[in-house]
């Protein structure tokens, strides 16, 4: 399917290995993005907070670029939860709102711009991937599937809510991402914290309210049992993965649960090479995690210390490893 | 209240809290977002916009999916804190602090800037703080998640000429 790219700034580089295992699966699944030319950033959460209607203006420009240059589709997709909630919010409140249609197009066309909304349709990859390209083809692609594998599917909050076009099973125990991870061989733990919030900007504005958030999901995950959390969005992976570290001295805590992107689990299994997928770029290392599923590959990772017999030591017995 | 962009619906609260017991963050906020409206209704001007609640909303929307009386209620912590910030009451400066070094390198440059804005905000605000988050920092050098220049984009006199616009039309609260 074709649609339109709207990377977002995080993508361009704390979330790379988002945006670089995308393009690794993105001809396996048949999906053809055009990045939309010269888009400006979303506003992220900030924006919002200081300016309303310049907000929706910001934002409105990317509209207007996106739908100038749709061409023969009106997909627009975004992979950051922030980037897809702000695309999603202009369209339809100046879909409902006249007077704030009439507004933002009145600043847009201080550019030369013009958006009508509804002409696109603005969505997430993880939408796309589960419910247009389908679990079906997904599955056809599969080489190495990720057996023995559990994984902690992490939706965050804003991809899922509010949902303004009724996209998702449940706004708060979504199964989506489960049903694709489990397609691809991995198995998807049961939690109850899948859409809580990763903590935001509270990272930056206010640490020690992030790290308890922080803290619960990872401390949720493991008890889930979770190898790794896999994500969609580059903050929560940010958040989950880099201020882990900081989370665990701030509570002198050792938590170490990788956070991996699900188009990154999509490319394993489809039998790409990690590199190309940016693994090994996260904070918490995913390697132990991933050599579960490497059952070809020599397991350096997991080559334990030798112990030496101590007497009393049964004979080693066959199959008990 | 009534200047959120389409939404008005603050006088349907019937205060049964939802959003309050919803919240990630209440436990650290001064007053729940129930609370809040009630002052709200109340008429306590200041109270409301000295509050440290909707700066530590971090737009989770549990409250907006679940309150029974559809109140948009992520979007009027928004609408909150631009209030917040025009009227100058909030005792923080750090927190308003942040949206407006973020917006700054948006308008700037038509991106934003990871290694700029936390710098410039750690270094304004905790200065300690900074020397703490350098391995952080380095870290994400090193991964090569970082850049040392922000980026442009083309048509940054297009994007200035629109935002100038929409912020004369900011319909005044
Ligand atoms: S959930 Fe809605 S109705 Fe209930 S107190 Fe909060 S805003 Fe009011
Ligand atoms: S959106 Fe904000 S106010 Fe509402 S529950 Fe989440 S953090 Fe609390």
């Amino acid at each position: 399917m074709k649609a339109l790219f709207y990377p977002g700034c995080a993508m361009q580089k704390n979330a790379r290995p988002y945006l670089d295992s995308l393009q690794a699966i993105r001809e396996d699944i048949g999906l053809e993005l055009r990045e939309v030319e010269d888009w400006n950033c979303c506003g992220a959460t900030e924006y919002m907070s200081v300016y309303r209607v310049a907000a929706h203006a910001l934002v409105g420009r990317n509209l207007a670029l996106a739908q100038d240059q749709a061409g023969d589709t009106r997909v627009l997709a975004a992979g950051c939860s922030a980037c897809y909630l702000n695309l999603a919010k202009t369209d339809a409140r100046m879909g409902e709102d006249a007077h704030l249609k009439a507004t933002v197009n009145e600043a847009l066309a201080a550019g030369g711009l013009e958006y009508r909304p509804g002409s696109l349709e603005v969505r997430h990859l993880l939408d796309l991937v589960c419910h247009d390209i389908g679990y079906e083809a997904v599955k056809a692609r599969v080489v190495k599937p990720l057996h023995g594998l559990k994984v902690a599917a992490y939706y965050g909050c804003q991809v899922v809510r509010p949902d303004y076009d009724g996209r998702w099973d449940d706004h708060e125990h979504p199964t989506a991402m489960d049903k694709l991870l489990a397609v691809l061989g991995a198995e998807p733990v049961d939690w109850a914290l899948k859409t809580q919030c990763c903590g935001g900007h509270m990272s930056v504005i206010g640490p020690e309210v992030a790290y308890g958030l922080i803290r619960r999901l990872v401390h949720g995950a493991q008890q889930a049992g979770a190898d790794l959390v896999v994500t969609l969005c580059p903050m929560c992976q940010l958040n989950l993965d880099a201020y882990q570290v900081e989370m665990n001295r701030h509570f002198h805590s050792d938590y170490r649960m990788p956070v991996l992107y699900f188009t990154q689990l999509m490319g394993l299994a489809f039998g790409k090479p990690a590199k190309a997928l940016g693994i090994g770029k996260e904070f918490v290392s995913a390697a132990p995690a991933l050599a579960r599923i490497q059952a070809e590959a020599p397991k350096v990772a997991e080559t334990k210390r030798k112990r030496r017999p101590k007497p009393g030591d049964a004979l080693p017995m066959p199959g008990m490893e | 209240m009534a200047a959120t962009p389409g939404d008005n619906r603050l006088d349907h609260c019937i205060q049964c809290g939802t959003c309050g017991g919803s919240c990630p963050s209440g436990a650290e906020m001064d007053h729940t977002p129930r609370r809040l409206f009630a002052l709200i209704r109340a008429g306590e001007r200041d109270a409301v916009l000295a509050s440290n609640a909707p700066w530590y909303c971090v737009s989770c929307y549990y409250c907006t999916v679940r309150c029974p009386q559809d109140i948009r209620i992520t979007d009027l912590m928004y609408t909150l804190k631009s209030m917040a910030i025009e009227a100058g009451l909030f005792h923080d400066a750090s927190l308003p602090d942040f949206s407006e070094t973020f917006v700054d390198y948006v308008e700037k440059y038509g991106r934003s800037f990871e290694l700029g804005l936390a710098t410039r905000f750690n270094l304004r605000h905790h200065p300690i703080g900074l020397a703490g988050m350098a391995p952080l920092g380095l870290g994400m050098l090193k991964r090569g998640r970082m850049d040392l220049l922000p980026q442009r984009i083309d048509n940054l006199a297009q994007l200035t000429a629109i935002l100038d616009k929409a912020k004369a039309l900011e319909s005044p609260s």
